[in-house]
This record gives structure tokens, C-alpha cells and sequence, in this order.
């Protein structure tokens, strides 16, 4: 764990796992809420609202970025609805139908502009460039003191940091009333808690941090990550905070194990070239959510055989 | 406040009682729609202070949402709620609420204790931290409906009995005046039924209001003092004995009471 190490493998790792920690954190809610599908929704819904930001103003800054992918989001709700009660079909098939066709329009849309001068295609837009991310300018440990070689840290990686930090931060703030309101929305209601706003928050919450996590690891992370540390976590415990830190574990587990594997593991089986990390770490996190299915402490759930 | 409460045999009986500031919930034409079909349809209702009162009606008659739009959780049409004589906002210190069991997923990640520490919200905000104190009234809560030895345990693993006294044991942690129940005695034991019917009862020896909606026709003389009888419109209400007639149920229910089911209820009324 060399010079090698810090300059080809530090940053990636670490972009990985706040990417893995920022979905996991407000995904722990999603899930409890019946709603973890808004991760996967929302991480296709940002291509369109991406590419066309990208075709407007010329750049890939974070901010033309985020106010594209939020605008998608915000016409993926309204056509939702309005097929919704046009159609007279179920929410689940209106919002399967939105998503995978603004996916395919962002996809279109994607191969038919130049976007040949930044990173912007849809392989990119599924697996991120996580192998990419490397830290040049490192000659080994030594350079997370030295000022120059920071400042040529991958820009993904303070971003993401800034986003995993505000998911951590809303989730310690907001604790009681995303848990009561997560709980019994009529009681949070009758406390006179704001349910609707707190549960649109964390929709966009997690709109942030499917955007910045996008950005750098690719959809497919985003989708496993909102889902299977959460989801796992709950199998491990029966209790919300401890559920939060297992998922957070287990996120980091996926993304660092995730990451080494795809480097390395091939070569260790003899192959001679590397596979996708995001698809390892996306592979890696449904590998641990299988086992805790079969052997997490919490997975049979008590109170059907207790009885009503 | 008894004397006043006549039997309002048809919606729109106006009267002033909306605007006695004693009464701990009165609602003047309330309108509430899913929809376009009307759940409830300018429906004016005024509760006593210090009693125990029945909301009556049929399924689908609008009972449940009568409570919530009366709590605000749900929007009305149109309509206006006094609580204690106050807007809804200044009074919700004063009001403790047990939503249908049902609604909620018992399989959440908690513990009993910390479902009665929610009753504390409003005290404990953001970030207070639970002192003994918030503790010990959560703990003496649970203690009423003969909970006490549940306080670490998983919710998922209460019986139906149980999950209803764990949410009357929030709604006590309140600390309220006004106590609203949907349903409490839905799908529970008789044990369990006894002791909400207890605690219930200590609640109006200490002056404080009880309004429970209710669906055992054959309880609510017993158990209640007041009722109202609702069927999207207001179909009736008053103390247990003038009001809750064969004929006013027979007008709400729209016939679809039994004679047998009526002549028990006469017996058990006389």
C-alpha cells in the first residue's frame, strides 16, 4: 500500500464509499416509507434533466447539473399524475412508464448532441467513471499534508464529501420527526409536525444526493446503494439508529470490498484486465443484502407469529 | 353545557353552542370530499367538556374522517373547528390522538418506550435530550394500561391488544385534555377493551374529554355519555339517553340495522 495505492486507488475508494454513504443514509427512510423505488426513479430521471442542463448552458458544473436533474424530477411527479388519473392506471405502472421513457428520451438525447468534450455518455451515465478518479499528483501518504497535491484532488471527491457530510448532517437534525413522521404520519400530523414538507424534503434530499453520487459513480451505484445497505441493515436489527449505522457499514463495506475486487480480483483469477467497479460494487452490496436474507438475526419477522 | 344539547334531528340545526369556548371540540359546517363524492357534507357537531362521547355511523359513513378532518391530518372543503374555543394550531398542546391501529406498520424498527416517547414530541422537539423525568412519564403511562413490562420491546412483537394499549399509552404521554381514539377497541381482546374502557373512564373522573369513534352499537350506552351520529351528514347528537333512539339510528343507518339488532339495543338502553 504504496505510492501505487494513494495515486490510483485512495481517491476512487473514497469517492465510492461517501457516494455508497450519501444514498444509504436517507434510503433507510425511503425503505421504512414503502418508497425505496424513488432512489431507482430518480437516479433515471436525472439523464434528461442532466443532458438537456448540459445542451443549455455548455458546462458540467454542479449547479446547472443539479438545477436540470431537479426540474426532470419535478416533470417525471406531474406526468406521474397526470397519467396516473388520465390513464386510470395503478401509481406503480405510471411511475414504471415516466421513468424508463424519460430514461430513453435522456439516452436519445445523450447520443444525438455532442458531448464529446466532457465526460457525457450513456455508458458513463450507468456505470460512472470511478477508475478514472485518480489522484495524479500523489507520490504516497505524505501528499495528504502537502497543499499542492491536494489541490489537485479529484473535483469529485470534496463534492461528494459535502454531500455525504449534509445527508449525515439532516439525518442527525431531523432525526425525531423523519422517525415519527417514517412511523405514524396521522400522529405526526396531529402534533402539528409539517409531514408533507418533511416528506418532500427527503425526496429532494435524496435527489441531492442521487445527483452528486450520479455524477461520480453512475446510476448503477445510486440504485443499489439506496436500496441494499438499508435494506440489509433492517434484517440486522431491530432498532432504527443501530438499522442507520449497519446500513452506513455496510456501504462502505460494498464500495471498498466492491472497488479492490473489481481491480484485482481478476487478476487474482488469472484474467489479465479489471471489471467495472460500479458494477462490483453494486454486485457487492446485493451479495451481503442476500446474506443477511439468510442469516441476518432480524430476518423472520416477529409479529406475524406473534399474532394480531 | 348538558342542558343545551337537544337531539339535532336534521344537519344544519344551528345553534351557538360552536362558540362556547368550554367546549373541547366543536365543528360548524364541515365538508370534506374524496374526490368528487362528498365524505361528509356540512356536517355541524358540538362535544361536551368532561365527558365521554361515541362518534356513531355506519362503514363508510365518514367517522374516521370526521376525526381527521377535525385534527386537520386530512383537508377539508370547507368548515370551521374549535378547539377549547381555539384555532386548531393554538390548542394541539391540548389534544392527544390514537390513530387507527391499522395504520401504522408494527414491523418499524422501535421499541414500546420509544412509541410512548413520540407523546412527548412536542416537549422534547429537535434535540432535548430524554430526561429521567420525560422517561418516567412515559414509563407511568405505560404502567396505566398495564403495559409497564413492555417498555423495551420490540413493537412487531405486541398482539393486537397490546399495540392498541401501546397507543393509548402515547396518547396519555401527552398529557392532553382532549383525547380523540379511531377505533380504539377495534380487533382487540376483551381484557384489553376492559382496560381502555378503564382508563377512559379515570380520564373523565379527572375532567378531561373523551371522543372515540365507535362501531359496537351494543356498548355505547354503557360505556358512553354522549353521542353523535353521523352518515355523511350529521344524523344526531346528544346525551346517550335522549339521543341514541331507534329512530335516530334507524335514520342513520338507513335501514340497514336489523329490527332484531334494534329491540337489543332498546333492551339494553331501558
Amino acid at each position: 500500500m504504496g505510492a501505487d495505492f494513494v495515486q490510483f486507488s485512495l481517491t476512487p475508494i473514497l469517492i465510492g464509499t461517501l457516494a455508497a454513504i450519501a444514498c444509504a443514509l436517507p434510503g433507510n427512510f425511503l425503505i421504512l416509507r414503502r418508497q425505496a423505488l424513488i432512489g431507482d426513479a430518480i437516479s433515471h430521471v436525472v439523464l434528461p434533466g442532466i443532458v438537456v442542463a448540459f445542451l443549455v448552458t455548455g458546462t458540467v458544473a454542479a449547479l446547472p447539473m443539479l438545477l436540470g436533474a431537479g426540474a426532470a424530477a419535478l416533470l417525471a411527479v406531474v406526468l406521474i399524475e397526470a397519467i396516473r388519473r388520465l390513464g386510470r392506471i395503478e401509481p406503480g405502472a405510471a411511475m414504471g412508464v415516466v421513468f424508463t421513457a424519460l430514461f430513453a428520451g435522456g439516452v436519445l438525447l445523450l447520443e444525438q448532441s455532442d458531448t464529446s468534450r466532457v465526460h457525457l455518455d450513456v455508458e458513463h451515465a450507468l456505470m460512472g467513471n470511478l477508475e478514472t478518479l485518480i489522484w495524479l499528483r500523489a507520490t504516497g501518504w505524505d501528499s495528504l499534508i502537502d497543499p499542492v497535491a491536494l489541490s489537485h484532488l479529484p473535483v469529485e471527491l470534496p463534492r461528494i464529501a459535502v454531500v455525504a457530510a449534509l445527508m449525515a448532517a439532516l439525518t442527525v437534525i431531523f432525526w425525531r420527526p423523519l422517525k415519527l413522521s417514517t412511523f405514524d404520519e396521522g400522529f405526526a400530523r396531529a402534533l402539528g409536525l409539517p409531514v408533507s414538507a418533511i416528506g418532500l424534503s427527503l425526496v429532494i434530499a435524496a435527489a441531492v444526493a442521487a445527483v452528486a453520487a450520479f455524477d461520480a459513480v453512475g446510476s448503477i451505484i445510486v440504485i443499489a446503494m439506496f436500496i441494499c445497505p438499508p435494506a440489509a441493515a433492517r434484517l440486522m436489527t431491530n432498532s432504527l439508529a443501530v438499522q442507520v449505522w449497519w446500513s452506513v457499514a455496510f456501504a462502505t463495506l460494498s464500495a471498498v470490498l466492491g472497488y479492490v475486487l473489481a481491480g484485482y480480483g481478476p487478476l487474482w483469477l488469472g484474467f489479465d484486465s479489471a471489471v467495472s467497479a460500479a458494477g462490483m460494487i453494486a454486485t457487492v452490496s446485493g451479495v451481503i443484502l442476500g446474506l443477511a436474507c439468510l442469516f441476518g438475526p432480524h430476518r423472520a419477522r416477529v409479529g406475524v407469529a406473534a399474532g394480531g | 353545557m348538558a342542558e343545551t344539547l337537544t337531539l339535532a334531528a336534521t344537519h344544519g340545526a344551528r345553534t351557538d353552542r360552536a362558540a362556547d369556548p368550554a367546549s373541547p371540540l366543536a365543528v360548524r359546517g364541515l365538508t370534506v370530499s374524496y374526490g368528487d363524492k362528498p365524505a361528509l357534507f356540512s356536517v355541524d357537531a358540538t362535544f361536551p367538556a368532561g365527558a365521554m362521547s361515541a362518534i356513531v355511523g355506519p362503514n363508510g359513513a365518514g367517522k374516521s374522517t370526521f376525526l381527521k378532518a377535525a385534527l386537520g391530518l386530512i383537508p377539508a372543503v370547507s368548515g370551521e373547528v374549535r378547539v377549547f374555543g381555539q384555532g386548531l394550531a393554538a390548542a394541539r398542546d391540548r389534544i392527544a390522538y390514537v390513530p387507527q391501529r391499522a395504520s401504522v406498520d408494527w414491523d418499524f424498527p422501535t421499541t414500546v418506550i420509544d412509541v410512548v416517547l413520540m407523546g412527548r414530541y412536542r416537549r422534547l422537539g429537535l434535540f432535548r435530550r430524554v430526561s429521567r423525568a420525560e422517561r418516567a412519564a412515559a414509563t407511568d403511562a405505560l404502567a396505566r394500561v398495564g403495559m409497564e413490562g413492555f417498555a423495551d420491546r420490540q413493537i412487531g412483537q405486541l398482539s393486537g391488544g397490546q399495540q392498541q394499549r401501546v397507543f393509548l399509552a402515547r396518547a396519555l404521554a401527552q398529557e392532553a385534555d382532549l383525547y380523540l381514539l379511531d377505533e380504539p377497541f377495534a380487533g382487540v381482546d376483551a381484557a384489553t377493551e376492559r382496560a381502555i374502557i378503564d382508563v377512559l373512564k379515570a380520564l373523565k373522573s379527572q375532567g378531561q374529554s373523551v371522543i372515540a369513534v365507535h362501531h359496537d352499537l351494543s356498548t355505547v350506552a354503557e360505556y358512553f355519555d354522549h353521542v353523535f351520529l353521523v352518515n355523511v351528514r350529521a344524523m344526531g347528537e346528544g346525551p346517550v339517553a335522549t339521543a341514541f333512539t331507534p329512530e335516530a339510528l334507524a335514520r342513520t343507518y338507513g335501514g340497514r340495522l336489523a329490527a332484531t339488532q334494534l329491540d337489543q339495543l332498546r333492551l339494553t338502553g331501558a
